[in-house]
Order: structure tokens, then C-alpha cells, then sequence
């Protein structure tokens, strides 16, 4: 845990959040009528306004990118080890903004916000949203901080989807996009694991059909087995050995359907912690955003024809032992910039944590993101 | 070094696209956008040189030539650049046909392994070490040595037309015997 006087740290940060009322048009069709958006800030946005970069987070991540509360110092931003004072992202020098998308349960206006038709918790009543729209909102919010053009966008898994995006729906107000962890589109195989994710969800007992808000209880069962199989995709099948080897939690099997070996003791708490502080709802519209998320569908299948309209340069980072999205998702993406002679550089990381190694400290992942926002003009 | 990059700056056409594989920390990359504003990408597998082109602002991507060139579309690039790396591969002949596909002209560098150095330590019943072969046997990351006679023969073989042939020996030419008395052997080619 990072100290008050730890001179790496931003410090103690505050959460703050946007209302906008100009109705959002989600591409499912729908429309919010008024939404907010929760986020944080780090640094200080220069005169010329050249220096903000926008961090997208993943699936159960938030707008608290970096820092502690002075209420929770022990809750540490996701992203804490990469973003601060003289970290790979300086917060002496960029101006850093985390965003909490919409949908979420940790801010923005999500499923359990108030529906103002109805006085009532939205709950199945909050639209799918997509990745198209949470850069839509992260742009109006970027117009009300006076920022006109980002000068990196960057995220891991479904965040590195978002600086994808960035490039696509606005090329012109994002300089540099950091990909990291991510795919171009999900596989049959991705997307099959969400869906058995949402089915834990939609077949507990709890889930009412989504109205499980105003019944006061909350479908724990099915968040601790969608969780539990998110786990498994997201950490290297050689981690989970090294981490857990064959352990017996008894010493001895115990020829009955309790604890046995170490990983079910891990993914048990695993599921149980998320259950407490993760909304249902939210991680059903979140999956869908990763399962549809596809800029080349548009464009008969063609990955190098959706990424044309990108003015940005890249630098896309994958990690070896990452099967959830593997570094040969990262190359495709890296083949369609060439084919489009963009500015991009890929590096491809011999890291053992699997997908979860984007959120991991390891030098030559750090070190390459620092060399990389170094250069990076003001 | 100073004077392979100097003869490949002058191989290169002005703002010609160029792909450098095995680029190290990316010095050849930034003089040929300095002396010749020729836009291009490196490929490079080390960790520590990957590293040093990100810092040196040069464009690198962390992909094993091994396995090919398939991130590059036929005749995306005008040149193919294989500095000092050909003896390093282990599946030449298929990078040799990857490079002209991808180049509509390749540059090719290696250390001349028919050096009358290399050669007398042969005879005199050792491995060669030299400014140019720095390495000992049981050390040297080079799997391939050639001498510009057995390049010549595998150019012949892959029809590989040789537009330019130089060989260098401390960063001087050498007109007269080259294959003994040149250390490093530079060539220009195309597919035709």
C-alpha cells in the first residue's frame, strides 16, 4: 500500500462527476435522456491544452485510475504502479483523466441509477451500451474539460478497445493510441465464456429478470460464477500452476465436495469479493459491449479498411502468455495499421501473468510505455 | 558501423518507405530519416534493443523473422534492409524470398566468412574470432556464415539479380579480391 508520503503517488484524489442533459443516442438504438459520468483527474492540463491523456479501464475497473482516498487510503487507483509523479505515465508532466463508462455500478449512470421516467432504479430497463458509445460520452466529457485533443488515449482489454475506437470516431482529436492487451474483435471462443458468464447471472434465482433492485436482493450466485470464469481466462494456465500448484487445502483429499485444492479456494474468493461490490446488471451490458465490439464489421470483414480513418499513431503491447486475447489478436491490428502506413510501434511481451499481466509491473512493459510517452511532443 | 550506414544512406532513395530487419536500437532507422527523410519501420526480437528504439523514437515491431514477414503486404516497402543479420537466421532462404516480396529492393549486409583472417584461423585449426566475427564458438548467436562466393551462389539460386556489390574492410572499400580481403560484404538486389 502506497503512504501519504510516498512521492510517487499522486496522493490523496477526489471522485467527481459530470451531469450532462444532452441526450446520448446509443448505436443500439435507444437514447439517454440525461446521463453523468464519473471520473478523476491527475496533474495539471497545460496552457495549450496539449497534455491530457484519457485512461479507459476494463471490465470491473473504475474512473479511480490513480491515488487513494482520504476516507479509504487503503483504496489504491487500478492503475496506481503506471500513473503518477515520475511513473511511466508522469502526472508531472500529462494531465491524466479516468473515466468511469456508462453503465457502470462505481459512478457513472448505470443500471442502478434512477430511471427519471420512472422514479425507479433503470435495473433491465438500462440499455446495452457499446464501446462506440462510452468514447461518445468520453468526448463530451473531454469538450467540458476544455480539452479539444487528447494527446494519448490508452487502456487494456476492453479499455485498449476504447483508444481503438477513439481513432475511428474521432481521428482527429486523439494523437497517440496505446493498445494494449486487446483485440480487434472477439473470438466465437470469447464471446462463448461471456455468455456462460451471463447465464450464471440470468438463471440465479435472484436475478428477478434484472428488477432484482427493488426485491432487495442481489443474484450473488450467478456474479460468483461469472466471476470465477472470467478469473480462469484472465491469469495463464503456467501462472495458476506456479500460483497454485496441486495444493491439497487439507493436506490430504478429502473424498467429498469441499475445499480441495488451492485454485478453488482462490477462485472462491475471488467470486465472493466481486459479489459484494459488483452490479449484475453491469457486468451483463459490459460483456455484450466486448462481444460487439467490432470496427471492421462495417466494412465487409476488413480490419485494414476500418482502421483508414485513423490519423493516430500506435503503440500496441501484448503479452505472450495471454490466451484471452493472444499477441496474434494484438498482430492483426498491427498488420492493418501497416497496411494503412500508419505510425505504430508493437511490442510483444514475454510476460507470464496472462491477461492480467497488463495491470502487472514488469520492467520491459513499464519501461517501454515510459520511453514511448516520453517522446510524446507537448 | 559509421560507414556500412553511410553506403546503405546512399543505396536508399530520398523518402523511400524502408523496413529494417533485426534493427537493433534503431540507429539506422533515424539516419536514414535524417540524411534521406525516409519514413520506416524496424523489427527487432531483443528486449533491450526493442527498448531503445521506442526510446529513440523509431518506429519497432517485436515479431520474430523466423516466422516470416506476414505482417507485410507484398511490395509495401522499397526497401528491405537485413544489416548484419542474415548470419543470425536460421530459415534464410525463406526470409530471403519474404524480404522480396515485401521490397522492391533489398539491402543485405553480413560479415565475409571468406576473409583471409576468418580463413588463416580456419587453417591454423580454429574458429575464427575478429573485429568483424567478434564471437567465440560455444557464444556467438550466428548460426549461417557465408563467404561472398556462397551468397553469390544462393542469389543465383533464389534468381536474385545483384544490382550493387560492395565489400568493406574497416570501413574502407575493397576492389581487389574482395572474398579475402573484404570483412563485411554489402549487396543491392531485386527479384528480377
Amino acid at each position: 500500500m502506497n503512504a501519504p508520503h510516498d512521492l510517487s503517488s499522486v496522493g490523496a484524489v477526489k471522485a467527481q462527476s459530470a451531469h450532462f442533459d444532452q441526450p446520448l443516442k446509443l448505436k443500439g438504438g435507444a437514447t439517454l435522456p440525461s446521463y453523468d459520468i464519473a471520473y478523476e483527474t491527475y496533474g495539471t492540463l497545460n496552457e495549450a491544452k496539449s497534455n491530457a491523456v484519457l485512461v479507459c479501464h476494463a471490465l470491473n475497473a473504475s474512473h479511480h485510475v490513480a491515488g487513494y482516498y482520504e476516507e479509504d487510503k487503503a483504496n489504491l487507483g487500478w492503475w496506481d504502479n503506471l500513473v503518477g509523479p515520475g511513473k511511466a505515465l508522469d502526472t508531472n508532466r500529462f494531465f491524466v483523466v479516468g473515466t468511469n463508462y456508462i453503465g457502470s455500478c462505481f459512478g457513472s449512470t448505470g443500471p442502478a441509477s434512477v430511471n427519471p421516467a420512472t422514479g425507479k432504479p433503470w435495473g433491465a430497463d438500462f440499455p446495452v451500451v457499446t464501446v462506440e458509445d462510452w468514447v461518445e460520452a468520453q468526448a463530451r466529457l473531454a469538450e467540458r474539460l476544455g480539452i479539444e485533443r487528447f494527446a494519448a488515449v490508452i487502456g487494456g482489454s476492453l479499455g485498449a478497445m476504447q483508444a481503438l475506437q477513439w481513432t475511428l470516431s474521432y481521428p482527429e482529436r486523439i494523437r497517440h493510441s496505446i493498445v494494449i492487451a486487446a483485440a480487434p474483435r472477439l473470438t466465437p471462443q470469447n464471446i462463448a465464456f461471456n455468455e456462460v458468464a451471463r447465464q450464471a447471472i440470468m438463471t440465479d434465482p435472484d436475478f428477478h429478470g434484472g428488477h432484482y433492485y427493488e426485491k432487495g436482493v442481489v443474484p450473488t450466485r450467478g456474479l460468483r460464477i461469472a466471476r470465477m470464469i472470467g478469473h480462469i481466462t484472465y491469469i495463464s494456465g503456467e501462472a495458476m500452476a506456479e500460483k497454485f500448484g496441486r495444493v491439497l487445502r487439507r493436506g490430504q483429499p478429502g473424498f467429498d465436495f469441499d475445499i480441495d485444492f488451492e485454485v478453488e479456494s482462490y477462485l472462491r474468493y475471488q467470486g465472493d469479493k466481486f459479489s459484494t461490490y459488483f452490479d449484475a446488471n453491469t457486468y451483463l451490458r459490459i460483456t455484450k459491449a466486448l462481444d460487439y465490439f467490432d470496427p471492421a464489421a462495417e466494412f465487409g470483414g476488413s480490419l485494414s479498411a476500418a482502421l483508414a480513418r485513423a490519423k493516430a499513431a500506435f503503440l500496441v503491447v501484448s503479452f505472450k502468455s495471454d490466451w484471452r486475447f493472444t499477441p496474434a489478436r494484438s498482430r492483426e491490428m498491427v498488420k492493418a495499421l501497416l497496411d494503412n502506413r500508419r505510425i505504430v510501434s508493437y511490442l510483444e511481451i514475454d510476460a507470464p501473468g496472462g491477461h492480467d499481466a497488463f495491470l502487472l509491473e514488469d520492467p520491459r512493459y513499464h519501461n517501454g510505455l515510459r520511453a514511448y510517452f516520453g517522446n510524446i511532443a507537448l | 558501423m559509421r560507414a556500412e550506414l553511410d553506403i546503405i544512406a546512399r543505396w536508399v532513395p530520398e523518402k523511400a518507405r524502408v523496413l529494417d530487419l533485426g534493427c537493433g536500437d534503431g540507429r539506422l532507422l533515424r539516419h536514414l530519416w535524417q540524411e534521406r527523410q525516409a519514413p520506416g519501420y524496424g523489427v527487432e526480437i531483443d528486449d533491450g534493443a526493442v527498448l531503445d528504439c521506442v526510446t529513440n523514437d523509431v518506429n519497432v515491431l517485436q515479431v520474430d523473422l523466423e516466422s516470416g514477414l506476414s505482417l507485410f503486404a507484398d511490395r509495401s516497402f522499397d526497401c528491405v534492409i537485413l544489416s548484419e543479420t542474415l548470419q543470425t537466421i536460421h530459415r534464410t532462404e525463406l526470409l530471403m524470398r519474404e524480404m522480396l516480396r515485401v521490397g522492391r529492393e533489398v539491402i543485405v549486409s553480413f560479415p565475409n566468412f571468406g576473409h583471409w583472417s576468418a580463413r588463416l584461423q580456419v587453417a591454423l585449426g580454429r574458429m575464427p574470432v575478429s573485429e568483424a566475427l567478434p564471437y567465440t564458438w560455444y557464444e556467438t548467436p550466428n548460426v549461417h556464415h557465408c563467404t561472398i562466393v556462397d551468397f553469390e551462389d544462393l542469389c543465383r539460386r533464389l534468381k536474385v539479380r545483384i544490382r550493387e556489390r560492395l565489400a568493406l574492410h574497416e570501413g574502407r572499400p575493397v576492389t581487389l579480391l574482395p572474398n579475402l580481403l573484404g570483412s563485411l560484404a554489402m549487396y543491392r538486389c531485386t527479384a528480377d
